[in-house]
């Protein structure tokens, strides 16, 4: 700050003390900041943890090629232990894919429904329920995988195992539906009403107005919604470890049973010494889960600050 | 990237009434009304399936007793009570921290600042990260690094960590609807910072923290990787004594016995599913009312 | 037209000059304020007259954006060189354009600013309530409802409450930002009686968008236009037409603004 002093004595005004509030105010602001860069700390500290626990393995024991590229998951083979994540890889992403198609559409149409048609106590009650779906707990969903999907799939589609691709696709994408769902209207209800009034008052129908003025304006937010459920997907782990049948294969159909790389470490890791190349390997794992969400956070919070700076 | 702008190419044709157009329209609007209720579907199928199957299980015994016969008899209670446990000590880290972090966010932080938007980021970042993930921090940071070794604190931590963005971004929003101008008018009178957030902010935030946190009650209490390997079990025949004691856990006996388990009777982790989903239910309905509550009781 | 600074001044200003960011609110303004005096502001909307007050009891540290240069002497002092800037602001009481009651009761809003200052005693509390609403012409009016919301008062109720609650900080300096926008003509004319009777024990300044306002109370008038101070002088004299400068003359004759 600019001080310019020429007329500027210095001296003690009258009641100038720095007196008892003036310090507690001084010490809650130290405090308050302090607390406010825990966020900081604990990603950075997230970070440094996994890393830590798998760095040997990832500097000394790692074959990076064969981390990413090869498909065989084998870490407890006495002769020659493996270490490739491919597989999962696939499963991971083949489970995303089907969740996003049926998460996605659903999504958008709600939230298409809820921010433009929906009116009053119907809307109140549309955003009750969708918040109420994103309060079930994941093992809960695992467990409606398990017992109600698994025999469903098995009857309708007359499959072996209904513990496959298509479960876990279907019981993450309804959970991913609500935070898809609620980022969209949001995106939606960002569109000033001043676009709906004027493509309005030029007759057009409540549709052309949604599909030719909003949809283009909300367009970034929408992309950041979906953006944000493929995280949510992706990261999943308990419903995934019960519905997806937790099997080691490059999933050809939906059919498939896939294992998945969160579920991967829930299953594993408690069997494994610490310590041991196993044990680090799933760290890897852990590390490479981190990194991926990471990117697609910083991604999806990127396309949204772009429309705020447009 | 330019939509907003987009809008002068758009032309729409001055038809007066249109006959399709207005079919369409109504056509359009019950494809997004099933569109909406078919996720609404699944809740009410979820309900009623768990009513049905797990009803049978749950009683005063089986809300008040061990697990017998290797889990495939018994009550839940250890479970519950441990549950219980993990969900207050991981509420007592995470609350007074995150919303102190929304505090300095929302009074304190310079906007446009590049701290306050590594913080936000920091905060989204959190709240991303696969809850696998978390565990495997916990397990290094809490059990190992800090040797508080696999026990309800330990546990806890991790899911106060997890929890944390969640609090701050609720506590947040929460501090910002307290219109600007109650603190202007504080500052004006000579009142410090501390005094005008303390005095008027947050007394008139306080009602929407606490639904943040009473929402952030009913996910703790369902999470389970970050409480696997760090403090919960599979089985124990004894209760905690303590917070360095590992504990039994709903979410993680669920787990445990639907899959681990042969031979459990259906309706045993159909009633633990029924009471894990009971128990957020009610907490997400009682913050929900809350919040409708307390919108009608606004002072402003 | 700009005295020396002397100690009989409540208030000198020298070069003040604020901007937000690339924009100049204010330019290079000088001037006095006498104790015990009604001095007044006119000027159009956006010529600076709420940088100008924000100014003086520092509020531009609570704004990231405001950037003040110049100096503003309270009491001889430099505001700047207070190091406890809340006991600065505690003696310049501000009442806004549009009232904020806290969600607070009347007794409460009135009594926020003793209670901060640590006072407990609560006959001394009380006491500190009814003088200020007494003194803002608002005792008589909500004396058995003290318990009540202030929000709950009608708009002129409201911006006595507000003044009782500046009031009640016992400042030397009382600050108004076109107070009556919000307020009925009757209610506008007690709040004037009012301030007449301020007078007495503090320095009023009032920043009005009613020039006729500032002919009733104001003893001296500064015109403020485009964030620079036009003219200053005895409100007498402006209104009588003894200005050095025509913009000022068409502004009291109601010309533009």
């Amino acid at each position: 700050m600019n001080t310019r002093s020429d007329l500027s004595p210095t001296g003690n005004a009258a009641g100038d003390i720095r007196n008892q509030d003036w310090y507690v105010d001084k010490f809650f602001q130290s405090a308050m900041f302090v607390c406010g860069i825990s966020a900081i700390v604990f990603v950075i500290g997230i970070f440094i943890f996994v890393f830590k626990e798998g760095a040997g393995f990832i500097i000394q024991q790692m074959d990076w090629a064969e981390f990413f590229l090869s498909p065989k998951w084998r870490p407890t083979s006495a002769t020659q232990a493996t270490y490739g994540t491919l597989a999962m890889v696939a499963g991971t992403a083949a489970v995303t894919v089907i969740s996003m198609a049926i998460a996605l559409p659903f999504s958008f149409g709600a939230a298409i429904y809820i921010a433009e048609f929906a009116q009053g106590r119907t809307r109140e009650w549309l955003k009750v329920i969708i918040e109420m779906l994103a309060a079930i707990p994941s093992v809960v969903w695992g467990f409606i995988g398990l017992m109600i999907m698994n025999p469903l799939i098995i009857e309708s589609f007359d499959v072996p195992i209904g513990l496959n691709v298509l479960n876990a696709g279907i019981i993450l994408g309804l959970m991913a539906a609500p935070i898809i769902t609620s980022i969209a209207e949001d995106a939606f209800k960002a569109v000033p009403d001043t676009y709906r009034e004027a493509a309005e008052a030029l007759g057009a129908t409540k549709w052309q107005v949604v599909y030719k003025v909003i949809l283009p304006a909300a367009k970034n937010g929408l992309l950041s919604a979906a953006l944000l459920g493929v995280g949510r997907a992706f990261g999943e782990t308990m419903a995934v470890l019960m519905a997806s049948g937790h099997a080691l294969t490059i999933p050809g159909s939906v059919f498939d049973s896939i294992r998945a790389l969160t579920a991967t470490i829930a299953a594993e890791l408690g069997e494994t010494p610490v310590g041991s190349d196993h044990y680090q390997a799933l760290f890897a794992i852990g590390i490479f889960l981190f990194t991926i969400t990471f990117i697609i956070n910083m991604t999806a919070d990127f396309i949204v600050r772009g429309i705020k700076n447009q | 990237m330019n939509s907003v702008s987009g809008t002068h190419s758009v032309r729409f044709q001055a038809e007066p009434i249109n006959l399709k157009n207005a079919q369409v329209q109504k056509l359009v609007k019950i494809v997004l009304g099933l569109m909406a209720v078919t996720l609404v579907i699944p809740v009410a199928l979820i309900i009623l399936t768990l009513l049905q199957k797990g009803s049978p299980a749950i009683s005063w015994q089986f809300l008040t007793t061990f697990p017998s016969n290797g889990m495939t008899a018994g009550g839940i209670f250890p479970a519950l009570l441990g549950t219980v446990w993990l969900v207050a000590i991981s509420l007592l880290a995470s609350v007074p921290l995150g919303v102190a972090a929304a505090i300095y966010l929302s009074e304190y932080a310079p906007q446009d600042h590049w701290l306050t938007r590594v913080i936000n980021l920091a905060t989204i970042n959190l709240a991303g990260v696969p809850s696998i993930v978390h565990a495997l921090f916990g397990l290094g940071a809490f059990v190992a690094f800090f040797r508080l070794g696999t026990s309800i604190l330990a546990a806890s931590l991790t899911l106060a960590v997890m929890t944390l963005p969640v609090v701050i971004v609720a506590s947040w929003e929460s501090l910002q609807s307290v219109p600007q101008a109650f603190r202007e008018a504080c500052w004006n009178m000579g009142a410090t910072r501390w005094q005008t957030i303390w005095h008027v902010v947050l007394p008139n935030a306080l009602t929407g923290i606490l639904t943040g946190i009473i929402l952030q009650v009913s996910r703790a209490a369902g999470e389970t990787a970050p409480i696997m390997f760090t403090g919960a079990a599979f089985f124990l025949p004894f209760l905690p004594s303590g917070i360095m004691d590992q504990t039994m856990a709903l979410a993680l006996h669920l787990f445990t016995i639907s899959t681990q388990v042969p031979g459990v009777p259906e309706e045993i982790p159909f009633g633990v599913a029924l009471v894990l989903f009971g128990i957020v239910l009610v907490v997400n309905a009682f913050s929900i009312w809350l919040r409708m509550y307390l919108r009608s009781k606004k002072k402003w | 037209m700009n005295r020396t600074a002397s100690k009989n001044n409540k208030i000198s200003i020298r070069n003040l000059t604020i901007r937000y960011g690339n924009f100049t609110a204010l330019s290079e303004v000088s001037l006095d304020i006498p104790a015990n005096e009604v001095f007044g502001i006119i000027g159009p909307a956006n010529s600076g007259k709420t940088s100008f007050l924000n100014a003086l009891n520092r509020m531009d540290m609570m704004r990231t954006t405001m950037q003040v240069e110049g100096s503003v002497l309270f009491n001889g002092v430099d505001v700047r060189s207070w190091s406890n800037v809340y006991a600065l602001r505690s003696k310049i009481g501000v009442v806004f354009p549009l009232p904020v009651g806290l969600p607070l009761s009347i007794y409460d809003n009135v009594a926020l600013s003793p209670r901060l200052r640590g006072i407990a005693n609560k006959s001394q509390i009380d006491e500190i309530v009814e003088r200020s609403l007494r003194r803002a012409a608002l005792w008589d009016e909500v004396k058995d409802r003290l318990t009540s919301l202030g929000s709950l008062l009608s708009g002129g109720q409201q911006q006595r409450l507000t003044i009782a609650r500046a009031l009640s900080q016992d400042p030397e300096v009382l600050m108004l930002d076109e107070f009556s926008i919000a307020v009925d003509p009757v209610t506008t004319m007690r709040i004037e009686d009012v301030l007449k009777e301020l007078k007495q024990q503090m320095t009023v300044i009032l920043v009005t968008n009613l020039v006729q306002q500032a002919n009733r109370l104001a003893d001296r008038t500064a015109f403020f236009l485009d964030g620079r101070c036009v003219e200053v002088g005895e409100t007498r004299a402006l209104f009588a037409g003894k200005v050095t400068d025509q913009r000022t003359h068409d502004y009291i004759e109601g010309r533009f603004g």
